[in-house]
């Protein structure tokens, strides 16, 4: 609305351009979609008598396990930290967030590291008993059960972020009513704040099973069969697309269901929201064993999910891991310069994106949106199948092209080079840098537009003047969080990464894979610490929140 | 905007059969007005009537399907050609405020002031918030205002670089009533003050009749009449202006002479000729002030409900023939309801609609 009246033939090219990155960014999910839908009846008879119903299981204990983990630490962490008071409650209300920096798969291979058989730990009861390898019994970190864990201690927050904004949100008034209305603050709890809250929860929690269906660091070290390391185990070692596509079709349909159920329980958020600011209520103050046994267990979750395996991260990679350090600083700058380039890349295009919605609101601009921001919700592995294949046929017939006007041979330009990988990073994380975009432009309402124009700014001069200060942080927020993002990417870049090319969280990846675990420690570390960056602006974000509700 | 043509002023807008729309679908349909100098103006109507179209049409935001605006004898917009928002010199008020919030309440204030001199610009922003009464929050910025300390902000930057008319769209729908009527008065007496010709929209009658001097009344992308607030209280020229404005009802009656009209409550004499045929069915508009509350009258009615309004009652009545109106009553007649009171009217003008 720069400027609705005259300008509409001028910014056309917007709407135009709008269009064709909805479309370039919902090509993998077509290609999944349609090799879903050609593929002939045997594969699909093969995958389903062999390994279909051992990835269904798998996936769904996983998934059931994990929602009733990340729900038994979030929510009451969430009601604690904002109904309850007792000592570091402030301390604690930031730092429950603090696993989200940690990736699944990089705290499963320091649990690995802590408790298998040449682990610190085992060596110690060893040394203390005397007994020997088969001699006692100790439990198996690698295993379903163990992934379950995992994941459950870094994707909790999802669920007590969710649950806690509700129960900030929930007005003061709405309990003091249960109150004089005979009710205990416990039986409050169950009877109002939960059920109000149950929305919100059922969001976290649907949030949480799509990071665990996404997952493939932790279930594939772990050997623990699910979809995503089917998927890529068709795909590499059977070399068959089809197989992987059909697979990659299934793990859509659970996601598509979770991606239902989010929006069906984001849109019952709004309902069940009062829309007023929550007045001034005194948390329940907790003392003596109650406060102390509340402490311990708000602590808990932090000290598993975030200080024991970064203190021991650190402890490797200070003094025990063989990494070199060239190799190391070559990985830190692959990492670092993709993922400034990724991010710049799906900025730039969400930017785009956000100034045709603005200008042209309309059903085909308004769809091209949401189909740039579906690759969020697909697992990566998907996005790379999804990537590899259209590309690798495009090079084919450059290859074909070029040999046939030139003579010359040209290798793999897209597909072999980081120019895949760049894409299916755009088409994964451009749902982020949407969002981000979005919220800040939404925050300069058309009439700011207006009010420059009618005080004699031409539309440059509002972009200038109004939009680039007031959309700066917005900018830099996209950018650090596609950044950390595309950092801690693992399945899509270990299938689409050009030859010899590695990234912290691939060589991470691959010294593990070798029993190596102690030299993956740097890198891991370095992951998790850039990983703190988003973390800490969101922390930020939501104690200034709990600042002016006050 | 005026309806007699004697107006002597100098006119600074003036609207002819002004068309709005998108996409070639018209929102506003040939809407034509004038506003003379100096003077506030206002587009009431309900929501979604085209009202705020309009204006937009006015600042330049939205282009002219036909017709045209001319400011001083200069026209602005044509079916062929839109100065753009920037060129117009068209001061404007948002119903959202749209203050800038990276800048201070100064540099909003000065932000349409580029081209002037540095010392000038200050002075200008300097006097305009001593108008608006927010001396010394100069440095301050706009989320530490109330709302309605925003508003009166955004007032100051609008006219900072002295437009030639001033658009203000609901600019007071967002604050609560007590500030409304506290801000409303003050804003007309601003405007007066400056002489700035000024163009309101509002749906709020109250509103309408506190700040313009002129109203045009519209609903469905037409302007219905256009004039004085007691001109279109009284002499509404269509059933919506009618209904819209006060409270009112129709009485069902019939023509009995030049200036005459027989009802269920009597003969009712106009003090003009309404140039109907005798004996044609018509509806009488009558307002509650229309119909008193009188002891001696022949024609009674039942009281239906009643609201005591301090200075008087406002009585719900049901005349013989079933129809309900309104009438007012001094407090001193504090009657029950079911009770059969005696009325009698008091109009000047008949209003009537053919049936």
């Amino acid at each position: 609305m720069l400027d609705s009246a005259h300008t509409s033939s001028k910014s056309n090219w917007l709407k135009v351009a709008a269009v064709v990155i909805a479309a370039a960014l919902s090509l993998p999910i077509l290609v999944v979609l349609t090799n879903v839908l050609i593929g002939d009846g045997e594969v699909w008879n093969h995958l389903y008598r062999t390994v279909l119903s051992d990835y269904i299981s798998n996936s769904l204990i996983l998934m059931l396990g994990v929602a009733i983990g990340a729900f038994a630490i979030g929510v009451p962490c969430a009601w604690l930290t904002s109904m309850c008071e007792f000592p570091c409650r402030k301390l604690l209300s930031w730092a429950l967030l603090l696993p989200m920096a940690m990736p699944a798969y990089i705290i499963a291979y320091t649990y690995t590291g802590i408790f298998d058989f040449a682990g610190p730990v085992q060596t110690f009861i060893r040394d203390v008993t005397g007994w020997r390898y088969g001699q006692y019994w100790f439990f198996e970190v690698r295993s379903l059960g163990g992934a379950i864990a995992m994941l459950t201690l870094v994707l909790y927050p999802y669920v007590y972020l969710m649950s806690r904004a509700s129960f900030l949100e929930q007005s003061a008034n709405t309990l003091e009513v249960s109150r004089t209305l005979g009710y205990s603050s416990q039986a409050a709890f169950f009877k109002l704040a939960l059920p109000l809250a149950r929305p919100a929860i059922v969001t976290g929690i649907t949030l949480v099973l799509m990071e665990t269906l996404a997952d493939y660091g932790t279930v594939q070290y772990f050997g623990v069969n699910t979809f995503t390391t089917g998927i890529l185990r068709t795909f590499y070692g059977f070399g068959d697309v089809t197989g992987a596509s059909q697979l990659a079709g299934v793990l859509l349909l659970f996601v598509s269901v979770l991606i239902l159920c989010e929006r069906y329980s984001r849109h019952r958020i709004r309902y069940h929201s009062s829309g007023l600011k929550k007045a001034s209520s005194r948390r329940i103050p907790l003392t003596g064993l109650s406060a102390f046994f509340t402490t311990v267990f708000c602590w808990l979750p932090i000290l598993l999910g975030f200080i024991v395996p970064v203190a021991v991260l650190a402890y490797w990679a200070a003094f025990k891991a063989n990494l070199p350090g060239e190799e190391f600083i070559q990985l830190a700058w692959n990492s670092f310069y993709l993922a400034a380039l990724a991010a710049l890349i799906a900025v730039s295009l969400a930017l785009i994106l956000s100034y045709a919605v603005r200008l042209h609101r309309g059903r085909m601009i308004n769809a091209s949106v949401g189909l740039a921001g579906l690759g969020y919700t697909l697992p990566g592995t998907i996005i790379a199948i999804g990537t590899i294949v259209p590309l690798a046929w495009l090079d084919h017939r450059i290859i074909e092209l070029v040999k046939y006007y030139t003579g010359e041979k040209v290798g793999l330009v897209l597909s072999g080079t980081l120019v895949a990988l760049l894409f299916a990073y755009t088409v994964r994380f451009m749902a982020v840098s949407l969002g981000a975009i979005q919220d800040g432009l939404g925050k300069i309402k058309p009439s700011m537009d207006m009010a420059g124009r009618s005080l004699g700014m031409t539309p440059s001069k509002v972009l200038t003047r109004i939009h680039v200060p007031l959309l700066k942080g917005s900018v830099l927020t996209a950018i650090l969080i596609v950044f950390v993002d595309v950092l801690k990417e693992l399945p899509a870049t270990l299938v689409l990464r050009p030859f010899n090319f590695n990234t912290l969280a691939v060589r991470a990846y691959e010294l593990a894979s070798d029993e190596r675990l102690i030299d993956a420690a740097p890198a891991s570390l370095m992951i998790v610490l850039v990983g703190l960056a988003p973390v800490i602006l969101l922390s930020r974000s939501i104690s200034s929140r709990v600042e002016h509700s006050k | 905007m005026s309806l007699s043509p004697s107006n002597e002023t100098l006119t600074e807008l003036v609207l002819e059969n002004a068309v709005v729309g998108y996409d070639g679908k018209a929102i506003v349909t040939e809407a034509s007005f004038q506003l003379g100098e100096g003077e506030i103006g206002c587009l009431l109507g309900p929501s979604g009537c085209g009202k705020s179209t309009l204006l937009r049409a006015i600042a330049g935001f939205e282009p002219l399907i036909s017709g045209s605006i001319q400011v001083n004898n200069k026209t602005i917009s044509d079916e062929n050609h839109t100065l753009s928002p920037e060129k117009r010199q068209i001061g404007m008020v948002f119903q959202d405020i749209a203050l800038f919030p990276h800048l201070t309440i100064a540099q909003n204030v000065a932000f349409g002031l580029t081209d002037w001199a540095k010392q000038e610009a200050d002075e200008r922003v300097d006097y305009l918030l001593n108008l608006v009464g927010l001396s010394g929050f100069q440095s301050r910025y706009p989320h530490s205002l109330s709302g309605g300390q925003q508003q009166r902000v955004a007032l100051a930057r609008a006219i900072a670089p002295k437009p030639k008319l001033l658009l203000m769209d609901e600019p007071f729908s967002g604050l609560d009533a007590k500030l409304r009527e506290d801000l409303v008065p003050e804003i007309r007496a601003i405007l007066k003050h400056e002489n700035m010709s000024a163009l309101l929209v509002t749906h709020d009658q109250m509103e309408a009749f506190a700040m313009a001097d002129i109203v045009s009344v519209m609903d469905a992308g037409e302007i219905h009449q256009t004039g004085k607030p007691y001109d279109i209280y009284h002499q509404s020229k269509t059933r919506f202006v009618a209904e819209f404005i006060g409270h009112g009802d129709f009485l069902p009656s019939t023509v009995c002479g030049v200036n005459c009209v027989h009802s269920d409550l009597g003969e009712i004499q106009g003090d003009l000729n309404h140039g109907l045929e005798d004996n044609l069915a018509v509806d009488l508009l009558v307002r509650p002030d229309d119909i008193l509350h009188d002891d001696d009258s022949e024609f009674l009615g039942e009281i239906v409900s009643k609201w005591f309004r301090g200075s008087h009652f406002l009585y719900r009545v049901k005349l013989a023939s079933g129809k309900k109106v309104y009438c007012f009553a001094s407090s001193h007649h504090n009657h029950q309801v079911g009770q059969s009171i005696g009325l009698t009217v008091n109009l000047d003008h008949l209003v009537l609609f053919p049936r």
